[in-house]
């Protein structure tokens, strides 16, 4: 199943710029999407994303425009064309 | 606001940067202003509790640094057109002929964030002048004061560590400064201007990996998820502190003013004017840590000449810094000589 991604409020900088884009995953939990993420889209900085298979604290990720922490968090099974926006909340201003 | 932060008919400047926080800030202040504004025709027993009747403007410091500063202001003019609002900006370049990129040069990337630090806040203050408003916001918000207070316990800063959680600065001779946002959490703002789809320049600064505060706001992250309550304890605990008079000698000085710049503070010169003395004398050190030895050695000599450049005898060398007093509403910068 397709699953879209954004990236913003300087994520995007882990991506080389990459702001949208989407990968194909088999039935699976949120946990695997990051990991498959930091696997295969991160271009630079992997710790600034996942640590010990955690979501560095400071990055929201909002599961079809809802706060995933009313989703389940990592437990969260995608369904086909959801969208997963993380957003970075990077010091400044 | 509901804390009675300011009062009807006041004369604001936030501090924009291009960041989410004074984004957020500018945003929020400007449509709370208008929406309330207009109603008080139709709800007169509101009136008092929520016309805000504001005259708001933006105040933006550049700090000349190429490939961050420059970047976001471009954010701070694109807002303003969207908001209408009148903007300021001034550089560390006029104010004191030295850009961060140049100080960057000269001492290298240890204590640039003190010069920072110390000439953003100067900065303000003069803006806020030439603007002449009664106030300045900033967009400090929820996680910034916890951290800050985290910060202050670590470095043992008795003095700031009441004094960051003030929502309201009490000081009678600067201009006030307030933290509208001190109880809003930092998920909270980005959320917002996600939602609002509020556009906001986001890189963090190419000077300052920022270490201390990144230690304290791992910290308090890995605090949050075990107690959820945590930031606002801290910003609670930090509140609450009271220290006495002679725990905490700051309390004590007597505040004057600065013999060059004019600008408040406790010493003849204030710690502004010391960091451009050491920087214009090549010896950067001058403002840095325990000043007290380096202050005596090299400035008691020269405590004749300081003032003597301030007042007329400028030469080419000495770039000075324009009065405090001498700023006047509306009035625009002077070049140095």
């Amino acid at each position: 199943m397709k699953i879209n991604l954004e990236f913003s409020g300087g994520l995007e900088l882990l991506f080389d710029g990459l702001k949208q884009t989407s990968v194909v995953v088999e039935d699976s939990s949120l946990k695997n999407l990051f990991k498959k993420i930091e696997s295969e889209l991160i271009t630079q900085n992997k710790e600034l994303f996942l640590k010990d298979e955690k979501l560095r604290p400071g990055i929201l990720v909002l599961i079809n425009e809802s706060d995933w922490e009313l989703e389940g968090q990592y437990d969260y099974q995608l369904k086909d064309e959801d969208t997963i926006v993380l957003i970075s909340t990077l010091h400044g201003g | 606001m509901f804390l009675k932060l300011n009062e009807i008919g006041d004369k604001i400047a936030i501090a924009a940067s291009g960041g989410k926080d004074s984004t957020v800030l500018a945003h929020i202040m400007k449509l709370l202003n208008e929406r309330y504004l207009n109603r008080k025709i139709f709800f007169h027993w509101l009136l008092q509790r929520y016309d805000y009747g504001l005259d708001l403007f933006l105040l933006s410091i550049d700090e000349g640094i190429s490939g961050y500063r420059d970047d976001s202001l471009e954010t701070v003019k694109r807002n303003q057109l969207e908001y209408q609002l009148p903007l300021k900006i001034l550089s560390y370049k006029d104010l004191y002929d030295w850009s961060m990129d140049d100080i960057v040069k000269e001492i290298g990337r240890k204590n640039n964030c003190t010069f920072c630090g110390v000439f953003r806040r100067q900065a303000l203050d003069r803006g806020a002048v030439m603007l002449g408003v009664d106030q300045i916001v900033t967009g400090h918000n929820a996680d910034d004061i916890a951290e800050t207070v985290l910060m202050n316990i670590l470095r043992g800063d008795i003095a700031r560590l009441q004094r960051c959680t003030f929502i309201k600065t009490k000081s009678e001779e600067t201009i006030p400064r307030s933290k509208p946002f001190k109880y809003t959490y930092e998920k909270e703002i980005v959320m917002y201007a996600y939602f609002k789809k509020l556009d906001y320049f986001s890189t963090e600064c190419i000077y300052s990996p920022n270490a201390y505060r990144g230690h304290a706001r791992v910290f308090l992250k890995d605090l949050e998820a075990i107690r959820p309550s945590t930031i606002l304890d801290i910003i609670h605990s930090g509140e609450a502190f009271e220290t006495s008079a002679e725990s905490n000698p700051t309390n004590v000085t007597v505040p004057g003013v600065c013999n060059r710049c004019g600008y408040m503070s406790s010493r003849d010169l204030c710690k502004a004017c010391l960091l451009l003395e050491g920087l214009n004398r090549g010896l950067p050190k001058l403002g840095i840590g325990n000043t007290e030895k380096l202050r005596k050695k090299h400035l008691d000599e020269k405590e004749k000449s300081i003032g003597e450049y301030s007042s007329s005898k400028r030469t080419p060398g000495n770039p000075f810094i324009q009065n405090f007093n001498d700023l006047k509403l509306g009035s625009d910068l002077k070049k140095p000589l």
